[in-house]
């Protein structure tokens, strides 16, 4: 039996885009073994009633825990229950969400199966019934097609990179024990700070609006805000490693080899160069727009469109053109 | 507070990546090569771990081949006490690597074991928490900031959208990010200090890697782009191709 566990991930209650995606993933990976797909779905009471949105997703099986540990993430309860599982249900391979809880939790499980792990897969493909998995390595300067000699194969999949399609199945819900041991709980989160607004994540956006240098401060920033909102909830804001460096925006928005690697669907760069490291951070976005006064700047080789021209004064016009696309 | 830092030798992040002729490995001709720079904030945490305390030690500990001793004398420099390196090469088996580690760990004994948390050549952010699986201690992934509180270690943690603050009991393993821990420049004479500090070398014990490189390769070409005009008179144009042409808006 060449059975998949995703693993699925809360939060407030509500299932995460991601998880759509990993279930999607591991439901076309097990059509290709002849498997079923179980999701293991963690989280407060009351968690169980999203087993419907899984099962359309394709889960053959929702495997439900429902605990108050669980509502916030609990890297050492979910290592317990998901290891175990492993162990007792024999899976072919177990699928996390290449997320901060997913790359929290999946080297834990693999340590304790005592088997290898392939973080932040972009490709799956099955081969002679062997799982081939394609990563990005040099934060994608290049790309590694790997084969794990393990089983389960444990791999997390990057947000983003895998198409979410509804793929209807019964998601027969069943519960799991939760493991009651206190060293089972030892990490606790306090508190959950968010960031200002509901804003969604660079690495998990649709529409990425990044400035660089050529904003001249952070005082300028409300410029790209204002285009990120008439994008709509689905864009987040980016950075490049030297406005970060200066301060005038936070680590988490940076985007290249030593901030987040995205892929979404729109990338606006808008006063960035285009250095090497930040070109391995976004270059497999699907279409890439760059706003540069400096037409010689590397960023337009990568871009599918470019703007050679003023940030200060293209930007108000084009929030306003996409504002009025929006209304209109 | 006695620390155990594991830092990496990897290509600086301005490198240009080449693919050797074997097509699944990188050519090294040319490439310059640093500490990881997440690494740096945890070798930052440590030394001012200890700095606050006014005692401590700070252990550096890598895997990887004679030249990451070059690395090791870095962290020397900024301050680290002791280096030790695991000859043996690091391969996307990251549970190797966490092995070799653990091993050391556990014969030196800990309060805090500080990762950076991921290496910028396998991105594979895997080795500290699997380190602190095999050494059955807690561990905190992507730290800006931390405080130890009497027998607890309480961390600020990245996630999407926010942070959540963590709390752990000591010995504890944490992965850092960039945040609270901006890394210091060696000064002279630290740099003179690290050539007379220890750095002991021993055979890791990776055993064979589970994880096969079929091939590597360079990310698609992309088509090659245009100009759509200057200034504020294309931007029209740019509207009208994102929403017609490239079906993004």
């Amino acid at each position: 039996m060449a059975n998949i566990l995703a693993i699925a991930e809360q939060r407030d209650g509500a299932l995460r885009k991601v998880t759509h995606e990993v279930v999607s993933a591991a439901r076309r990976v097990a059509d290709a073994l002849g498997g079923e797909v179980h999701v293991l779905l963690l989280g407060p009471a009351g968690i169980g009633a999203a087993a419907g949105e899984l099962g359309r997703f394709g889960a053959d099986k929702v495997l439900v825990g429902e605990s108050g540990g669980f509502a916030r993430s609990n890297p050492d309860g979910a290592t317990a229950v998901i290891a175990d599982l492993a162990k007792s249900n024999g899976y072919h391979a177990v699928f996390f969400a290449a997320s901060a809880q997913g790359k929290d939790v999946a080297p834990r499980v693999a340590a304790r199966l005592d088997v290898p792990l392939a973080t932040d897969a972009t490709a799956l493909e099955v081969e002679g019934g062997e799982l081939v998995i394609t990563r990005p390595v040099y934060s994608g300067k290049a790309f590694a097609k790997l084969v794990l000699a393990g089983a389960p194969q444990v791999v997390s999949l990057r947000p983003n990179v895998f198409r979410a399609e509804e793929s209807p199945r019964a998601g027969a819900v069943e519960a799991v024990a939760i493991p009651e041991s206190s060293d089972a709980w030892r990490v606790k989160v306090r508190e959950v700070v968010a960031a200002s607004g509901e804003s969604v994540d660079v690495a998990e956006a649709q529409v990425v609006v990044s400035g660089g240098r050529g904003m001249r401060g952070p005082e300028n920033w409300h410029l790209l805000e204002a285009l990120a909102q008439a994008i709509g909830p689905n864009c987040a804001l980016g950075a490049s490693r030297a406005v970060v460096d200066a301060g005038w925006r936070p680590h988490a928005e940076q985007v290249g080899q030593t901030g987040k690697t995205v892929a979404p669907q729109l990338y606006f760069a808008i006063g960035i160069s285009g250095a090497i490291q930040h070109l391995a951070g976004m270059r497999t976005a699907k279409t890439i727009v760059a706003i540069n006064k400096d037409p010689d700047a590397p960023i337009f080789k990568v871009a599918d469109y470019g703007i050679v021209g003023d940030a200060f004064e293209v930007l108000p016009r084009l929030t306003e053109e996409i504002r009025s696309l929006r209304e209109g | 507070m006695k620390s155990i830092v594991c830092i990496k030798r990897v290509p600086d992040t301005e490198a240009r990546i080449k693919i050797a002729d074997d097509g699944a490995s990188i050519d090294p001709a040319g490439i310059k090569y640093v500490i990881n720079p997440y690494d740096e904030f945890a070798i930052e945490a440590a030394l001012r771990l200890k700095e606050g305390a006014g005692a401590g030690d700070v252990t550096v500990v890598t895997v990887g081949d004679s030249a990451a001793g070059e690395q090791l004398r870095s962290a020397l420099a900024m301050g680290a006490d002791n280096a030790v390196l695991l000859k043996g090469a690091a391969t996307l088996d990251g549970l190797a690597t966490a092995r070799a580690l653990a091993a050391e760990i556990k014969e030196r004994g800990a309060d805090l074991i500080l990762f950076g948390m991921k290496a910028v050549d396998g991105d594979q952010q895997q080795v500290g928490p699997m380190v602190a699986e095999l050494l059955g201690l807690p561990c905190v992934t992507v730290v800006s900031e931390f405080e130890v509180e009497g027998d607890k270690v309480v961390c600020r943690r990245e996630i999407e959208g926010g942070v959540e603050v963590v709390e752990a009991p000591l010995p504890a393993v944490l992965t850092m990010t960039k945040g609270k821990f901006e890394p210091r420049y060696a000064s002279l004479k630290g740099i003179m200090a690290a050539k007379k500090k220890p750095l002991e070398e021993k055979d890791a014990q990776l055993g064979e890697s589970r994880v096969r490189v079929r091939e590597l390769s360079y990310p698609p070409e992309r088509p090659a782009g245009r100009i759509v005009g200057e200034g504020v008179d294309a931007v029209a144009e740019l509207v009208r191709l994102l929403r017609e042409e490239a079906k993004v808006l």
